[in-house]
């Protein structure tokens, strides 16, 4: 962004013309640059155009106006799915970030052993979502999972199987999504908690401040890239949720656990309506982008008032 | 199928080329994979390989709605195999509009099979424009009822005879701790079951009007309420199934667990393979006992439009394969389905057959649900169901008034 070439007379006396500074890495980047420009930014635009076509099977250029849209709106298989996102997201964000945070925190308290339990944590994270998804839809499983266990040893009617209940099946799949990723938050927040000078704990401690305010108030807010690059990895990958719910509940019982994903894939080549799926997609951009724009803005645009 | 015939199988696969000089790979892709339906495929390989071109097979897991995104994306991104399964149909129209597949008019013309294509509906809705562009293979119908005689026997009730003293069976079922009625949890199920229930509680003339005429005022009608009423019990009575497949439903009703299962013909391959007889160990109900009616869906193989002249001629040996009397025998045997000629011999067809073929003479016979409304439309319909079946939260008046939205804007 910061590279158009400012044409003032008085800068192009001074200096060569900054479009030319370090052309060697310019040119090594052109390739990125033209698949970034043509392949994700022409994508989305062929994207965005194509909603509005009445296009099924094939891609088509007959307009309809907002059409797929205003069908996109009346469909309760897409608000359930956006219902659930959100429910999903805000509840991931919230749960991943304090479990990670304070797992963190124990495990910076000097213990034994603190190579093993990082390793446990982490490991996890190094499951696909499509195995994470199968485990969990065993564990939860009431024939086979947590309830006849729990069952076994007594309590007969002891029922838990979130997969198979409209109401909570959501709540599911939050758990696996937490079982994965809150290793990963944990070793970036470790990271950052790494990073505090031992002297600023010293001086706490000389100072009689007691250790969660010294954490709160004083290494939290320190540790603020590494809050934002957390979000970002969380935020992301709550957006992008589909091969979690596909392998754990393939979006069922029912409808209750769709996610926009797993619309948009429906409706592009099971429905054979892909005028629908782009609209589908479109609006999930349009999320994204209503996020991230004004958190860029905040992040990137203060940076050169400062 | 046993390991040595197995080996004979693939040995035979082996040596054909050999033998045949201008044996030619010839890629077909199709969803045949469970037990069942994988011995069936094997009977068409076998007999394709014996005009002296080797099948290479394609099965793609995890039923139609997996496979056709799939297949469809290979014949529209330019890399199509050399036949392909779809169900009859509208599956295909498009891509036979915009002249990716492969038009079969005058084969069809040599070996006259406007006169063997027996019900008219199949070939026709292979035909475009005048033209055929597939290869009916066989015939499968929705409207059955299977029933587990074991669970009826532990239950204490006698085996239910149609759907009414099915649905009163149920609470003995339920006491004796059995599932009264399996169904699997992907939507497709659901959507199915329901228009098995439209076509035999409503009757024929509702299921033409609502699925044919696309008639939003009789979806919306009391006899339709009648419907959604027995789709209610359907409801309650497969509650807690908790299974995904439907072949793991058919096997709760295999194994005795579940009382029945509204599910297609082909579920009959399952019994077949797990040595149960019709009669004695099930019971099959055509039309749920209420109408004797069958829509005659099923599968067809498309021919993408190939630029290899060997392909091509080896398309055409596939298609001639797949109505001989002898290949349509034997894959429909072991597949469960009816085989699409009339004149074919099936001294070894079983009781449920049996009914099925008569009910197929008589002539009581009605299009499916696939080739009269349009995936988009059959989608919805689907996601409705599929959130109608899994709880209590729809209620049935509010799920018929969504059903008619649908039938009002469907195509």
């Amino acid at each position: 962004m910061t590279d158009i070439p400012v044409t003032s007379p008085a800068t192009k006396a001074r200096r060569p013309n900054r479009l030319f500074r370090n052309l060697n890495s310019k040119v090594a980047s052109i390739p990125m640059i033209v698949t970034s420009v043509v392949i994700f930014l022409g994508g989305t635009l062929w994207t965005v155009v194509y909603s509005f076509t009445s296009s099924k099977l094939l891609p088509r250029l007959n307009f309809v106006g907002i059409d797929q849209y205003e069908r996109l709106w009346a469909t309760p298989r897409w608000l359930v799915s956006i219902q659930n996102l959100a429910t999903y997201g805000i509840l991931s964000l919230i749960f991943s970030l304090v479990i990670g945070f304070v797992l963190a925190a124990l495990m910076d308290q000097k213990i034994r052993f603190e190579n093993t339990f990082r390793t446990i944590f982490l490991y996890p994270f190094a499951l696909s979502f499509i195995v994470t998804g199968l485990v969990w839809q065993w564990i939860l499983n009431p024939e086979f999972g947590v309830q006849s266990v729990v069952r076994s040893l007594g309590w007969t009617s002891f029922t838990f199987d979130p997969l198979y209940n409209e109401d909570i099946v959501i709540y599911g799949i939050l758990i696996a999504a937490l079982w994965q990723g809150t290793g990963l938050v944990m070793c970036l927040m470790l990271a950052g908690l790494r990073g505090i000078d031992e002297d600023i704990w010293k001086a706490a401690r000389v100072d009689g401040i007691p250790m969660w305010r010294t954490y709160l108030f004083i290494i939290i807010p320190m540790m603020r890239p590494v809050f934002v690059t957390t979000l970002v990895i969380i935020a992301s990958g709550i957006v992008r949720i589909y091969d979690l719910v596909v392998a754990q509940t393939s979006g069922g019982p029912g409808i209750a656990s769709d996610v926009p994903a797993k619309y948009v894939y429906d409706y592009m080549f099971f429905a054979q309506n892909l005028g629908q799926g782009f609209a589908a997609s479109t609006m999930m951009l349009l999320a994204v982008a209503i996020v991230i724009v004004p958190w860029a803005y905040l992040e990137f645009g203060g940076r050169k008032r400062g | 199928m046993n390991i040595r015939a197995f080996t004979a199988f693939l040995a035979a696969s082996i040596v054909v080329p050999f033998g045949a000089a201008q044996a030619t790979d010839l890629e077909v892709t199709h969803w045949w994979t469970s037990g069942g339906e994988a011995a069936a495929v094997a009977e068409l390989a076998k007999a394709f390989d014996a005009t002296g071109n080797h099948w290479v097979d394609g099965a793609i897991a995890g039923s139609g709605g997996t496979a056709r995104p799939i297949m469809i994306s290979r014949i529209t991104g330019g890399d199509p195999m050399g036949a392909t399964q779809f169900n009859h149909g509208r599956q295909a129209e498009e891509l036979v509009n915009e002249g990716l597949m492969r038009d079969f008019t005058d084969l069809a013309k040599q070996q006259k099979w406007a006169d063997i294509v027996r019900p008219a509906s199949l070939l026709k809705s292979c035909t475009f424009k005048g033209k055929v562009y597939c290869v009916p293979l066989n015939i499968h119908s929705w409207q059955w009822l299977w029933l587990s005689n074991d669970a009826f026997k532990k239950a204490g009730v006698e085996v239910p005879k149609n759907w009414d003293e099915y649905v009163a069976a149920a609470p003995a079922l339920e006491k004796a701790g059995i599932l009264p009625m399996a169904m699997g949890g992907q939507p497709w199920q659901a959507n199915n079951a329901f228009s098995v229930l439209v076509i035999t509680v409503g009757g024929k003339d509702l299921y033409q009007k609502v699925y044919g005429d696309k008639d939003a005022k009789a979806a919306a009608g009391p006899e339709m309420a009648k419907v959604f009423k027995a789709a209610d019990d359907a409801r309650r009575m497969s509650k807690g199934t908790n299974v995904q497949d439907w072949n793991q439903a058919t096997n709760l009703v295999i194994t005795g667990k579940a009382g029945g299962q509204i599910m297609g013909d082909w579920a009959q391959g399952e019994f077949q393979l797990a040595g149960k007889k019709a009669g004695v160990d099930y019971t099959c109900l055509p039309g749920l006992g209420v109408t004797d009616v069958l829509t005659t869906g099923g599968d067809a193989f498309y021919f993408p439009l190939l630029k290899d002249e060997a392909k091509s001629k080896a398309q055409e040996a596939l298609a001639s394969t797949l109505l001989d009397p002898k290949t349509q025998v034997a894959f429909n045997l072991k597949k469960g389905s009816l085989p699409v000629r009339g004149d074919v011999d099936l001294q070894a067809a079983n009781d449920c057959m049996r009914k099925g073929l008569d009910i197929l003479a008589k002539g009581n016979v009605m299009t499916s649900t696939d080739q009269l409304i349009s995936q988009d439309t059959q989608k919805q319909l689907e996601d409705l169901m599929s959130q109608f079946f899994a709880g209590s939260s729809l209620t049935t008046d509010a799920a018929q008034k969504r059903f008619a939205g649908i039938i009002a804007s469907a195509d």
